[in-house]
């Protein structure tokens, strides 16, 4: 091509056409008519990721490593279909605070740590300043190549002086470009719409010139792609080439270039310019998350049939980052090649536009902003409007920053290929990795961790990848490179204690995160974080948790005029005018001061009212959009006086860390123990209450029942006293009674202490080996008479010659007569009988008490065990005799403890052989070496 | 001669009382329980009772409650005389009905200077 006037007009005409593009989309978006909020602009903004390095260094890398250029894509497209998990996050915090770029980001994350912040943007600007030279080179070279083919350009730089060198207009061209549509509004409410839409054109172009010169050379050069592998196919060389075997590092350098892609694509600066910063709705990122990988695979399709095209047709000489202008251009197509030209322009121009952008924010934010708001001498001569003062250090920052990017392209540019550049960018932006990704998920990451982490990682980056860069260019003898430093061997660059088996993309990479991470983790769990990084850390971690997607509300004391001049200060009026228009339609203020706030207030009085939590963090997120969220809080900081943040929240916030659920944890298990011992207290002070009952019953069941025969004692004394002359059978009659009155009552009193020793447990018994058959004889010998002499037919039946158990004898044989006088009592007025049978029964000695009389019925027959009941006695009806004595009603209480103490049962049944009741003991028999001889 | 029914289960106590009562001047029926001692006080038209609250069948209360429900009887003296010595139970009997109330065991002399008085005091 010979004209080179018509190569500047279309270049010029191109990038006239872009602003023309963002001038239309910005004025859409002041009409509310926005033409980015549709996923396939979302997509095609992303694709900023293809930069000039993708248009003419894929197929350079194709052509020298074979396939290994897919993994560059691989990275992303797994990035993007992570999408809906790790960018989601991303973009619902930066939406809720306000966050202008990847170094606000991390810094909002630490607590708005304002160092952090610095830190991260001065490692991107050193990182990305080498990108940026990458396309600046590649736009120079492919201008030469465009003009002087076939002559290879040799020697670009070497003119000397700078005004001759193209790539220094370029670099100039741009700068002014970037001012003229980056940086014409402030407020970052306001997206960088425009920039959004040319960028979204551009990605369309540079698709388009791509596939256009590849089915080009594929059917127009080849006669389909049939015919081109057939060709390839018979040179054994490219085959070797283009197979899995020229991958650099083998297996382990894929994984390397996959993860350094991975990363790179979430931290590199313009990556997240888009993905995040300029996403306009979340559900865009569901579709991106699958059209963007397709757009990857498309402009892939193409790379190794013009790779093979190229080495088969342009011979050794030709350099292959070149082959998709040369290729066209060998054919004489010089239209095509113009408009491969203009791909090249878009992708390297695309790719300028952003990371400028981007880095400008951030060094205009976290660089310059911090400093001159600390410098308060200078803060006082800036006073009245600084907004525009903003603008101008932004757009210094912008000419500085491709300054920056010409001086290392036209210093030490030459020393690497295309792909080399971007990879050690790459590698330089992924160590802000380990703070973004675990500040996403682990809570506890702390900010000095994620500031020494960032820092250790990019001195492992600069020794591995960055000082052996500059040997290569000359700056420092290669014998660093070569023995290490100290002639160290283990200290090689390239092959850090003697890793020498991977590519050196993957072995700075290996160790450059290991240590970020090493540090970032070991310095986060022995580091405690303050207040706001707690809070700050809550909200990132729990970002995707309903309830947690506001900033923190501040608490503080402040007036709306206050604000409004520190708003109108940084934004300029009209901003100013918006951010209160819409924090009054939010909030609800009365329409009286909602028009004083939208015809900037003459109303003192409304001005001095007290602004509303809600405007405050209102103006707060306004300040950040513009100055990132550490400049943001310092200016707030100095407005509102009082507790800056909401206790409430931030307390509701920290409620869900670890320490406190542990807390609360315990503390609930505590009130539960404390539950459980209130009830235990309950339940033992209500049985102490029943047994306190029970006790005062029992006392007034005792004394009722001694009253009775002391009452006939006391009687009948009284009366042998008062009577002298009474007859003398009359007087031993009574003498008697008192006799008989007086035993009973010994007896109940034996019977009372005896209850009481069973219940308290202090009854002690003899037990011993014995002969129940020889007992129960003895018993009824005992008895018999005087039951007899009541009338009562008494009976036995024992069916043993001898029963061996072990029992105290006398409590044995006062249990037995019990038995027996208790069934003599209920045995029938006619004719009463008592059975006493003894016998062994399904191995036990059973003996059963059995009486004519009425039986009890089944729902008595438990209470007969209980102390003093009686059963009512025959009929009075039937002539109740006298003679017959009244039991105390203790009688079975006892014997039930005795038998029980002695290992036995006592119950009562349905008489067998009688009608009546049958009361019925077992015992168990004598172990067999206790056995009485 | 006045009659008194004495109203318990207890043999001996009965026999006391019996003796007592006699020696006074009074005629003696005796009841051993509840539902007996209401037939003797239809049957016998006694002039006063002393009634035990622990019978066999029925409670004494009971048995004081159904007196003095008959309009007839209002005005019967009715001496409890019982081996309950609780206060809850005294203000139990004295707000049934009974014009006294007399814990076991009692003084002879004091239990029969009551009945006299009593006596005295309806006849009069």
């Amino acid at each position: 091509m010979d004209s080179e006037l018509s190569v500047i007009v279309a270049a010029f005409g191109y990038l006239a056409l872009l602003f023309v593009i963002a001038a239309w989309a910005d004025r859409r978006a002041r009409q509310g008519r926005s033409v980015i909020a549709s996923p396939f602009v979302y997509t095609l903004s992303i694709a900023v990721y293809c930069t000039a390095w993708t248009f003419y260094g894929s197929v350079g890398r194709a052509a020298d490593a074979g396939p290994s250029f897919l993994l560059i894509y691989l990275g992303p497209t797994l990035a993007m279909l992570s999408g809906p998990l790790i960018i989601r996050k991303m973009v619902r915090i930066a939406r809720a605070q306000r966050i202008t770029s990847i170094a606000d980001f991390i810094s909002a994350r630490y607590g708005k740590s304002s160092r952090l912040g610095a830190l991260v943007a001065l490692v991107a600007l050193i990182g990305i300043t080498p990108y940026i030279a990458l396309q600046l080179k590649a736009i120079t070279l492919s201008h030469a190549v465009l003009m002087h083919h076939p002559v290879a350009p040799s020697g670009v730089t070497s003119a000397a002086s700078f005004l001759s060198d193209k790539s220094f207009w370029v670099a100039l061209v741009l700068a002014v470009f970037i001012m003229l549509f980056g940086t014409r509004h402030l407020d970052a409410s306001e997206r960088h719409e425009g920039m959004v839409a040319a960028i979204a054109v551009e990605s369309l172009v540079k698709l388009v010139a791509f596939l256009v010169v590849g089915l080009f050379t594929v059917f127009m050069l080849f006669d389909g792609p049939a015919d081109l592998f057939a060709r390839a196919a018979a040179q054994p060389q490219l085959q070797h080439a283009l197979g899995l075997s020229a991958v650099p590092g083998g297996a382990l350098g894929w994984i390397g270039t996959l993860l350094l892609a991975f990363l790179a694509f979430l931290t590199l600066p313009r990556q997240f310019q888009v993905l995040v910063v300029e996403n306009v709705d979340e559900r865009h990122l569901l579709r991106a998350s699958w059209l963007f990988p397709l757009y990857l695979l498309i402009i892939n399709l193409m790379v190794i049939p013009i790779a093979l095209a190229g080495l088969l047709l342009s011979g050794t000489g030709s350099d292959p980052d070149s082959f998709v202008l040369t290729l066209p251009l060998s054919a004489g197509q010089e239209g095509l090649s113009l408009f491969v030209f203009i791909g090249g322009l878009s992708a390297a121009t695309g790719m300028v536009i952003v990371e400028t952008i981007a880095l400008s924010t951030m060094v205009s934010n976290q660089l310059v902003m911090p400093v001159l708001l600390r410098a308060t001498s200078l803060s006082r001569r800036l006073r009245g409007d600084l907004s525009g003062w903003l603008l101008g250090i932004r757009r210094i920052a912008i000419a500085l920053i491709l300054l920056l990017g010409y001086l290392y392209h036209a210093l030490i540019g030459d020393a690497y290929s295309l792909v080399t550049i971007g990879l050690v960018s790459f590698a330089a932006v992924s160590q802000f990795a380990p703070a973004l990704l675990l500040g996403l998920y682990w809570r506890g990451a702390c900010g000095l961790g994620a500031g020494l982490g960032i820092l250790v990682g990019i001195a492992v980056w600069s020794y591995t990848l960055l000082l052996p860069g500059f040997a290569q260019s000359g700056w420092l003898p290669m014998s660093f490179v070569e023995q290490g430093l100290y002639h160290l061997s283990w200290l090689r660059p390239y092959a850090l204690f003697g890793l020498d088996d991977l590519d050196i993309y993957s072995h700075s990479l290996l160790w450059s995160l290991m240590a970020n991470i090493g540090v970032l983790v070991g310095v986060s769990l022995f580091t405690h974080q303050n207040r706001l990084e707690q809070t700050q850390a809550a909200l990132f971690t729990g970002a995707l948790t309903e309830g947690i997607d506001t900033a923190p509300l501040w608490q503080g004391q402040t007036t709306r005029g206050a604000l409004r001049d520190l708003l109108k200060r940084y934004l300029g009026s009209t901003a100013t005018s918006r951010v209160l228009a819409e924090a009054n339609a939010t909030d609800n203020i009365t329409s009286i001061e909602a028009s004083v706030a939208t015809t900037d207030g003459e109303n003192a009085a409304a001005m001095d009212a007290s602004a509303s939590p809600q405007l405050i963090a209102r103006a707060e997120q306004a300040l950040a959009g513009a100055l990132g969220s550490a400049s943001a809080r310092v200016l707030i900081n100095s407005v509102v006086r009082g507790e800056a943040l909401d206790m409430q929240a931030v307390l509701r916030i920290l409620d869900s860390t670890s320490q406190t659920l542990e807390y609360n944890r315990r503390l609930e298990q505590k009130s539960r123990e404390l539950a459980r011992i209130g009830e235990e207290l309950r339940g033992a002070n209500e049985r102490l209450r029943e047994l306190d009952r029970l006790k005062d019953e029992f006392v007034a069941m005792v004394s009722h029942e001694l009253r009775t025969p002391l009452t006939s004692i006391r009687a009948f004394a009284e009366i042998l006293r008062d009577s002298q002359d009474m007859p003398e059978d009359k007087r031993a009659q009574f003498l008697e009674v008192v006799v008989l009155e007086s035993q009973r009552l010994s007896r109940l009193i034996e019977e009372i202490l005896d209850l009481a020793r069973l219940e308290s447990g202090r009854l002690t018994l003899h037990p011993k080996p014995l002969d129940l058959v020889a007992l129960t004889r003895q018993s009824l010998a005992a008895v018999q008479h005087p039951i007899e002499e009541r009338g009562v037919h008494l009976e036995a039946i024992i069916d043993l010659d001898e029963a061996q158990v072990v029992g105290d004898p006398d409590r044995l044989e006062q249990v037995i007569i019990n038995l027996i006088d208790n069934a003599a009592k209920f045995a029938a007025d006619q004719a009463p009988r008592v059975l006493l049978r003894l016998e062994r029964h399904r191995g036990h000695i059973r003996l059963s008490v059995e009486d004519n009389g009425p039986g009890i019925a089944a729902d008595e027959r438990e209470r007969v065990f209980e102390k003093f009941h009686q059963l009512a006695q025959q009929s009075p009806a039937s002539g109740h005799t006298r003679g017959r004595p009244r039991g105390s009603g203790l009688g079975l209480p006892i014997s039930r403890g005795i038998v029980s103490q002695l290992g036995g049962r006592l119950w009562v049944e349905d008489a067998d052989t009688l009608d009546g009741a049958s009361l019925i003991m077992e015992l168990p028999d004598a172990p067999r070496e206790m056995q009485a001889s | 001669m006045a009659k008194v029914l004495v109203v318990d289960d207890e043999p001996n106590i009965v026999l006391s009382l019996e003796f007592l009562m006699q020696q006074a001047g009074f005629e003696v029926v005796t009841a051993e329980d509840g539902e007996s001692a209401l037939t003797r006080v239809a049957a016998a038209t006694p002039d006063l009772v002393l009634l035990d609250i622990s019978l066999p069948d029925i409670s004494g209360f009971d048995v004081l409650e159904r007196l003095r429900a008959m309009p007839a009887l209002t005005r019967l003296p009715i001496i409890m005389l019982t081996a309950h010595g609780r206060e809850v139970e005294r203000e139990k009997g004295l707000a049934l009905g009974a014009d006294d109330y007399i814990t076991k065991p009692f003084s002879t002399q004091a239990l029969v200077d009551k009945v006299k008085a009593l006596l005295d005091e309806s006849a009069a």
